[in-house]
């Protein structure tokens, strides 16, 4: 019967199809959406991802997010170094300053200052130069989006290519004067700026002078510390704000849910997704079951018991459900791959392809039920009637 | 006559509809006896109860007063599931609108009620290959019932209800929807293939072209048996 049951759906192919892609184009919606969430969320705490080597960051205790700069005095510093448990603790600075470019314009670049001693908290992938050459005189490196797009030399005629920015040019940062000696990889940011590495000790010289410069200041736990119980030790003792990496991430992250529309502008997509895959595959499924409900009348009345029509509907629905789900999710996916190294923010996790899941598996289930309750209150004497 | 050549038995059968605020009585009080081995047509005018009582017969429908015994079994004393595994083994179906599934080819539909017992799928499509030669259609296996005629779509139709060997083959309206020469031809079919002595058909007509292939004619009207006619069918 079960093959009897697939055949039933194959053969009426207009349904067939229009079943098939309700459950893609929701399963594509879902997946797709809640992938560029995915990515986009991922990406407002992009920094703290890159800088791997501290167990703890400590700073204000208003800070909100990563992006919330709220400078502490260089004598924190001390106070945290002087907290048992801590292998290490270096400075972190963090801010926006003003690029002048070659030709005259300006651009706003996201500025890192790492402890001159230490160069801790670089970029976790270098394209061109070293790290260490930041310690020759006014070097900076540039991450490689930077540097062949916003702080690319404009091209010198009309509708030519921009020259990108490499190692051994120089540009001005809040009119100091600072080569390029390397140029990175970092993981995007919510904030599309240009990246620029520096020492801490450079980078305070190039902010604007203020008497509080110390963005972050990050630590090391000795061997054996469990980080959680160093960062509370951290908070009590200095009275600042001590953060494990994957805290501040959520911290980060928990920021952008409460107080952007992201989520809320990505929920509705991915609800309307989940909607309309409902509203076409569902509506598709019933209108099929209805054109068949001569035929499921016919099998009553030849000894087929509700049971078997309930699993050859079960296995209808199924087989849509497994063929739209593939499809959607398989498109999400190349999407995806069609996106790579692009602006676009996407990550697809394996948690989202079993939300996506979930979602279809409703959608055929809401589908399959109506239609179920439709022929197993069927009177099979409905085939008599001409 | 004894109980073991008597296929069906109705006695003071009742059968009444709710229609909305009006109760229908489409069956009153209603007696009838079939015999193995016998063709017995069921006539009358519209709306006389004639689709309501094979229902009832077939066990599709339950009744509301009287006894309805169909191989001395009651059916009213039977579930619904022991209605549906009684009409799967024992009642062959052929429609007015042969209600043919139009995605299965010709073999698989003659297979669908050897499939509803668990036969296996290959075993069902042999035997229902068998049957559609015996119907004259075995040059119609694999087609779809939209690549058929209405007379070859009803003989598929008469294959599917004998496949399965039933003791009872019900019928609604099997020439109605067909012209005069192919209606006769089907109901050939019918008497040679189906009628044997093990078995009974009772099939319900308005078409008078066909009377001549019935053993016994029950005309009906207004819910009751009005006259029985016994002819000596032509083969």
């Amino acid at each position: 019967m079960y093959s009897i049951a697939l055949k039933m759906l194959i053969g009426d192919r207009g349904k067939y199809l229009g079943i098939i892609m309700g459950l893609t184009f929701a399963s594509l919606l879902i997946t797709q959406q809640s992938a560029i969430f995915t990515g986009l969320m991922t990406r407002t705490y992009g920094f703290i991802t890159d800088t791997s080597q501290p167990d703890v960051w400590v700073m204000d205790p208003k800070v909100q997010f990563v992006d919330d700069i709220k400078p502490l005095q260089d004598t924190e510093l001390f106070r945290v170094r002087g907290v048992d448990g801590v292998e290490w603790a270096v400075p972190l600075y963090k801010g926006l300053l003003k690029g002048r470019l070659e030709d005259g314009n300006f651009q706003i670049c996201n500025v890192y200052g790492l402890d001159d001693a230490t160069l801790v908290g670089g970029p976790p992938v270098m394209v061109q130069g070293s790290l260490n050459d930041l310690r020759r005189q006014d070097a900076i490196i540039v991450n490689d989006v930077g540097a062949n797009t916003r702080l690319a030399r404009r091209p010198k005629e009309p509708g030519g290519r921009p020259t990108p920015l490499k190692v051994g040019d120089t540009v001005e940062i809040n009119d100091h004067r600072a080569v390029v000696v390397g140029i990175c990889q970092v993981t995007r940011t919510f904030q599309s700026q240009p990246v620029i590495y520096t020492t801490y000790t450079r980078a305070t010289t190039f902010a604007p002078r203020e008497r509080k410069l110390l963005s972050f200041i990050l630590v090391k736990a000795k061997e054996g510390q469990d980080p959680r119980a160093l960062r509370e030790r951290i908070a009590e003792r200095t009275g600042l704000a001590a953060y494990t990496a994957q805290e501040f991430k959520d911290l980060t992250y928990n920021f952008f849910m409460k107080n952007t529309g992201i989520p809320i502008n990505f929920g509705i997509a991915v609800g309307l997704g989940f909607l309309i895959g409902t509203a076409i595959a569902g509506q598709t499924f019933y209108n099929f079951t209805l054109e068949n409900l001569r035929y499921f009348g016919t099998l009553k009345a030849m000894g087929a018991t509700n049971g078997i029509l309930l699993r050859m509907i079960l296995l209808q629905a199924l087989m849509v459900g497994a063929i739209g789900y593939g499809l959607g999710v398989g498109g999400a996916s190349l999407f995806g791959l069609a996106m790579r190294g692009t602006e676009l923010a996407f990550r697809l996790t394996r948690e989202l392809l079993y939300i996506s899941a979930g979602a279809i598996v409703i959608i055929i289930v809401f589908s399959a039920v109506i239609s179920i309750y439709k022929v197993m209150r069927l009177e099979p004497a409905i085939v008599f009637k001409g | 006559m004894n109980g073991e050549q008597t296929a069906v038995s109705c006695r003071g059968v009742v059968k009444s509809y709710i229609t909305g605020p009006t109760k229908v009585m489409a069956l009153r009080g209603l007696d009838l006896e079939v015999r193995m081995g016998e063709l017995l047509m069921l006539v009358g005018p519209s709306g006389c109860g004639k689709t309501t009582l094979i229902s009832v017969i077939a066990g599709i429908l339950d009744h509301d007063e009287g006894d309805c015994v169909v191989f001395q079994q009651d059916l009213r004393a039977l579930g619904q599931g022991g209605k549906t595994r009684f009409r799967g083994q024992n009642v062959g179906f052929v429609f007015q609108a042969y209600n043919l599934l139009p995605t299965l080819t010709a073999s698989e539909n003659v297979a669908v009620p050897l499939l509803i017992l668990g036969a296996g799928r290959a075993k069902a499509v042999a035997r229902a290959q068998e049957m559609l030669v015996k119907v004259g259609l075995e040059d119609k296996i694999r087609s779809l019932p939209a690549q058929l005629s209405g007379g070859q779509q009803q003989r598929v139709a008469i294959a599917r209800a004998l496949v399965h060997e039933p003791r009872l083959i019900v019928c609604d309206e099997p020439t109605s929807a067909l012209d005069h020469e192919t209606g006769g031809r089907v109901m050939e079919v019918l008497r040679h293939t189906a009628l044997s002595s093990d078995r009974a058909l009772i099939i319900v007509t308005h078409d008078n072209r066909i009377f001549n292939f019935a053993d016994r004619i029950a005309r009906m009207d207004d819910g009751r048996i009005t006259l029985i006619e016994s002819q000596v069918a032509s083969s």
